[in-house]
């Protein structure tokens, strides 16, 4: 078991330049199935002489029945691509580009009320389930185990580095979600955390934060809840206010977006904290008992 | 981008936004012709990127042209060193002389990007011409917030709605809607981060005008604002922030530290800086060298952190995915030749052409100290700033 792309994933790459050609070579050869990539220009090509070509999301859907889409497409016209496959019906759009203006994906967040289409993004490594050998995204996929434990987290490399410390204690990962760094996104930790609390194949959660917005707080109110185990940690505690720490959403703007304020909330929900990013691993290891 | 105030109020004068008369002035004779012009009583406002120019003497009201003049004289040319500002302070290179506004009443006015809510977010509070974010952690009560429809805007009976919460006069009701809804289309057309009048003032002959102006263009939407990205200032940007900005990399000078780190990853490069603090030092910079970085751009990187004379050893962590780590590895002995810096270097290298990249590093002449893991890394920098601190 495992959550959001599995077995059953259908790939379609949309923005199959110089970066979406590697990462789609990548994915590929971790496990995933690529049933088709859209590029302007390309229509009734093959990429690397096996998987068919389109001119738009829609004649892909059409044509070979995607149901994850995953987007390079650069960040002037990423939105547009996001909307494009949430109109071609494609269940879970995941967008790696960096950069897309906030206004734009203001408008992008407030089309997607009441589609079907979830949006994991933009600005994010992807997702992984080393389990089911799926990798739909930038990560670097030999660094993952197949086990129990499910990761979420904002940053890209960041969450590289956790999953490099649990496989080291041989904890393996049931599905490593990155939600993106960007103030306005499509999934946030709590739709996450959900997810995993559902999932069967999934044990216990590392969650990593950071500074800005208030989105850990909101995801303290469910771990609350939950009746799986959550190890969460926050980075930018040495972060001064009003500076943004290269991750659009990461710049405290107010109290609430100080990583103290975060450690706190998270603590008074029963999640244990890693201090120090470094003990990731071991605290896990400590909860899950291995 | 942060635009200078003389800039704003062209673009709410644009935006139908009140603002009181004024010209920008690059030398004193010009501020006194300007005054002149204005009728003698005048204030002269120093154009710096900074807030808190008032208490630090970039803020003067003055009686004659001639004191007009003696103003900005006293202004242009010199660095103004405010609260907001490091202790070099910014450069003054222009005034705004405008003319003076009997205030009856202030009132504070901004327009931001509500990331939870995703919409733009107005906000305003009777308590105008005070430190804002002083008042949202003391009275959170007295800030009215509005929001924005994505799709429409602002909806025109919730402007009108604010002004009222507000106490403005019947009579102003009207043309202080118009200022709330036009600054709400500035803010999105303009692709703003922030939008703000402070203070919004209600003059004693009942007029509502901007008295200042600050606005803060998203440098991710500058590609469609040609003509703003033209108003970009970088002298007064703090120097290496800027040439960081050039080369394509994320850096901001952390004050008081002396690890320079160098990271891949916004997320890795904040968890490097904490780290470096638990071990009980002190982070120099923050510095993501981004994904698709190149060994130029990482030689530039590394001879930036190391142009910080603060830093006296420099902390590389780099998790090879997209970034392979042998060219982190050569873009950082590059980097170390052209700046002929000697400072140690504490390394961490792992994933894609992690191998590769340590070997280059070993090969190099570089006092490179290799680790395995990052919970090495906070004992390994205080050791080396303990025993070869200072060696440059």
């Amino acid at each position: 078991m495992s959550i959001l792309v599995g077995k059953e994933t259908r790939l379609l790459v949309q923005g199959l330049g110089r970066e979406g050609s590697f990462h789609a070579n990548r994915c590929r050869a971790y496990g995933a199935n690529m049933v088709a990539g859209v590029h302007p220009g390309r229509a009734g090509t093959k990429f690397e002489d096996t998987v068919p070509v389109f001119e738009s999301v829609a004649d892909a859907v059409h044509a070979v029945k995607p149901n994850v889409g995953l987007i390079f497409v650069p960040a002037p016209a990423a939105a547009d691509a996001v909307v494009e496959q949430v109109d071609a019906g494609i269940p879970l759009v995941i967008c790696i580009t960096e950069g897309i203006p906030v206004l734009d994906m203001v408008r992008v967040k407030a089309y997607l009320k009441g589609k079907k289409s979830r949006l994991l993004g933009p600005n994010c490594p992807g997702v992984i389930t080393p389990g089911e050998k799926v990798k739909i995204g930038i990560m670097p996929g030999d660094i993952h185990r197949p086990g129990r434990v499910g990761v979420v987290s904002r940053s890209g490399t960041l969450t590289y580095e956790a999953v490099m410390q649990l496989s080291t204690l041989e904890i393996g990962q049931s599905t490593c979600v990155g939600i993106g760094g960007d103030p306005v996104n499509g999934t946030s930790f709590v739709d996450v955390l959900q997810m995993f609390e559902a999932d069967a194949g999934t044990d216990a959660v590392v969650m990593i934060g950071e500074i800005g917005g208030t989105r850990e707080q909101e995801a303290a109110a469910y771990i609350k809840k939950m009746k799986k185990p959550v190890i969460a940690t926050i980075v930018g505690q040495t972060a001064p206010p009003g500076k943004r720490m290269g991750h659009a959403g990461a710049i405290i703007t107010g109290k609430a977006g100080l990583a103290s304020e975060k450690i706190a909330a998270l603590k008074a929900a029963g999640a244990r904290i890693a201090d120090s990013p470094a003990d990731i691993g071991r605290i896990t290891r400590d909860v899950i008992g291995k | 981008m942060k635009l200078h105030e003389y800039q704003a109020k062209d673009l709410f004068a644009r935006y139908g936004i009140p603002v009181p008369r004024g010209e920008v002035a690059s030398t004193a004779a010009e501020a006194r012709s300007v005054a002149e012009k204005l009728g003698g009583k005048v204030v002269v406002k120093a154009q710096v990127h900074a807030g808190g120019r008032g208490k630090a003497g970039g803020v003067k009201l003055v009686q004659s042209p001639a004191d007009a003049e003696k103003a900005a004289a006293g202004m242009l040319g010199r660095n103004l060193v405010t609260h907001q500002t490091s202790a070099k302070g910014v450069p003054v290179r222009k005034v705004l002389v405008s003319e003076t506004t009997a205030i009856a009443t202030e009132l504070y006015l901004a327009v931001v990007v509500d990331g939870n809510a995703a919409a733009p977010l107005v906000m305003a509070s009777r308590a105008g011409g005070m430190n804002i974010e002083e008042v949202a952690e003391k009275h959170p009560e007295q800030i009215i917030r509005v929001a924005g429809d994505p799709v429409y805007g602002l909806w025109p009976y919730r402007a009108r709605d604010m002004a009222r919460e507000l106490g403005i006069p019947p009579k102003l009701v009207r043309d202080t809607t118009a200022l709330i809804s036009n600054l709400y289309r500035a803010f999105v057309e303009l692709d703003c981060t922030l939008a703000e009048v402070n203070p919004l003032v209600i003059t004693a002959d009942e007029k509502v005008m901007a008295v200042d102006a600050k606005i803060t263009i998203e440098d991710d939407a500058l590609f469609r604002h040609p003509d703003l990205a033209k108003l970009a200032d970088p002298e007064q940007e703090d120097e290496l922030e800027h040439r960081a900005d050039r080369a394509g990399v994320k850096y901001v000078k952390l004050e008081n530290g002396t690890v320079g780190c160098m990271v891949n990853g916004a997320g890795l490069a904040m968890a490097t800086m904490d780290i470096t603090k638990k071990a009980g030092t002190n982070p120099a910079n923050f510095l993501d060298v981004g994904g698709s970085a190149n060994e130029e751009r990482i030689a530039e990187a590394f001879s930036i952190i190391v142009s910080d004379t603060d830093v006296k050893a420099v902390l590389v962590n780099i998790f090879g995915g997209i970034l392979r780590c042998d060219i982190a590895a050569r873009g950082v002995v590059m980097g170390a030749e052209r700046s002929r810096s000697r400072l140690p270097i504490v390394a961490l290298m792992r994933g894609t052409n992690a191998k590769e990249g340590r070997e280059i590093l070993q090969a190099s002449s570089l006092n490179v100290t290799f680790l395995n893991d990052l919970s090495e890394a906070a004992p390994a920098v205080a050791g080396v700033l303990s025993t070869r601190g200072g060696a440059r």
